[in-house]
């Protein structure tokens, strides 16, 4: 009797090993799936936010805050959004014409970034895109090109 | 045990004399020895120090200024150019926040000389004043000959300027912020570009402020 109840007892936690053997493999499958895409996110951010500090920040500002009425702020979560297709245009080939931000009209020039390549520009819009209170998710370089070829 | 906390009071006493002995900020370029004799024969040796010497410009309400506007003002001097699109503005953000800091002190100025002789009319600088949040008497922007701002850049402000053709924007500069004393002697140069040297500035500031003649 005694011998019969640890077999019992031996074969259910041989179950419960499986168990939990099979779901870890689950986990680790799905996890591994998330951070293929998380990994690459991070990589166009952190490269993003080194080319805004090198490129944007001296009149965006750190906090993407703007310069007075010289440099518009990047925090027009609006703005950006319903101007997403725009964005790398502005960013190449700079802005001549007035824009309208919070509500204010900013009517100082844009110097255009020539030197940058499509992936830069992605990655510098997924950056401000999901920085100083914007969420839009990422950018890839493919559209950033598609984009490219309907500027004004 | 009386007397041992007397000693104790009058030890701690000295140490915090020691600490808050008065700083003095450093007077930057070239001196000279002057000796006078005074009435009764017996010589006397002055030090002569490096001054900013008199300008005349017009400012950005297109009003002459000379040096009479800064007499017996500590200010931070620089040289910019509104359509500069590398340096400017972060030296022009990081002097804001003194500005900020100072605003109203009837002892403090700020002097900003464009280099852009071209472009940088007073109407254009008047613009920019106000588009950065700064115009008023407080804030200077002078408008000025090519030769006589770049001569007071380099030879008295000690900060070069340039005309560049092959520059992106025309211009280079070094992004000095240059702390000028009630004597109108250079005490303190920091890169306008860096806000921990801006931080710099405005203790030294402080200490300037404080500074007795």
């Amino acid at each position: 009797m005694k011998n019969q109840k640890s077999k019992v007892k031996s074969v259910s936690i041989k179950k419960i090993v499986v168990y939990i053997f099979f779901l870890t493999a689950v986990a680790v499958v799905i996890n591994a799936c998330q951070s293929a895409s998380e990994i690459e996110m991070a990589k166009y951010l952190s490269n993003g936010k080194d080319i805004y500090v090198a490129r944007c920040q001296n009149c965006h500002g750190a906090n993407g805050e703007g310069l007075g009425e010289l440099a518009p702020p990047l925090t027009d979560t609006i703005f950006l959004k319903a101007n997403k297709e725009k964005l790398a245009c502005y960013i190449k080939n700079g802005v001549g014409e007035p824009m309208q931000i919070h509500g204010k009209t900013y009517q100082e020039k844009m110097p255009a970034f020539k030197d940058l390549h499509d992936i830069d520009i992605a990655q510098v819009m997924v950056y401000i895109t999901n920085s100083f209170g914007n969420k839009q998710g990422m950018y890839t370089y493919e559209q950033v090109a598609k984009d490219l070829q309907n500027c004004k | 045990m009386k007397k041992l906390a007397l000693y104790a009071a009058f030890g701690i006493l000295l140490f915090g004399a020691a600490c808050t002995q008065e700083k003095k900020l450093p007077i930057y370029g070239d001196r000279e020895a002057k000796i006078s004799k005074d009435a009764n024969g017996n010589e006397k040796i002055d030090t002569v120090y490096k001054t900013i010497p008199d300008f005349k410009f017009l400012n950005q309400d297109s009003v002459e200024v000379t040096q009479d506007a800064f007499k017996n003002k500590v200010y931070v001097a620089d040289f910019f150019f509104t359509s500069c699109t590398t340096i400017c503005p972060v030296m022009h953000r990081n002097m804001k926040t003194i500005y900020d800091k100072y605003k109203g002190n009837p002892e403090v100025m700020f002097l900003s000389h464009t280099i852009d002789f071209k472009y940088d009319k007073p109407s254009v600088l008047k613009k920019y004043a106000q588009k950065l949040g700064v115009d008023g008497p407080q804030w200077q922007f002078l408008y000025g000959e090519k030769a006589a701002v770049y001569g007071l850049a380099e030879k008295d402000y000690l900060v070069a300027v340039q005309e560049d053709s092959a520059a992106t924007d025309g211009y280079v500069h070094q992004g000095w912020l240059v702390l000028i004393d009630k004597h109108k002697r250079i005490r303190g140069a920091y890169d306008g570009t860096k806000t921990e040297e801006v931080e710099k500035l405005k203790s030294d500031m402080d200490i300037l402020l404080a500074e007795k003649d």
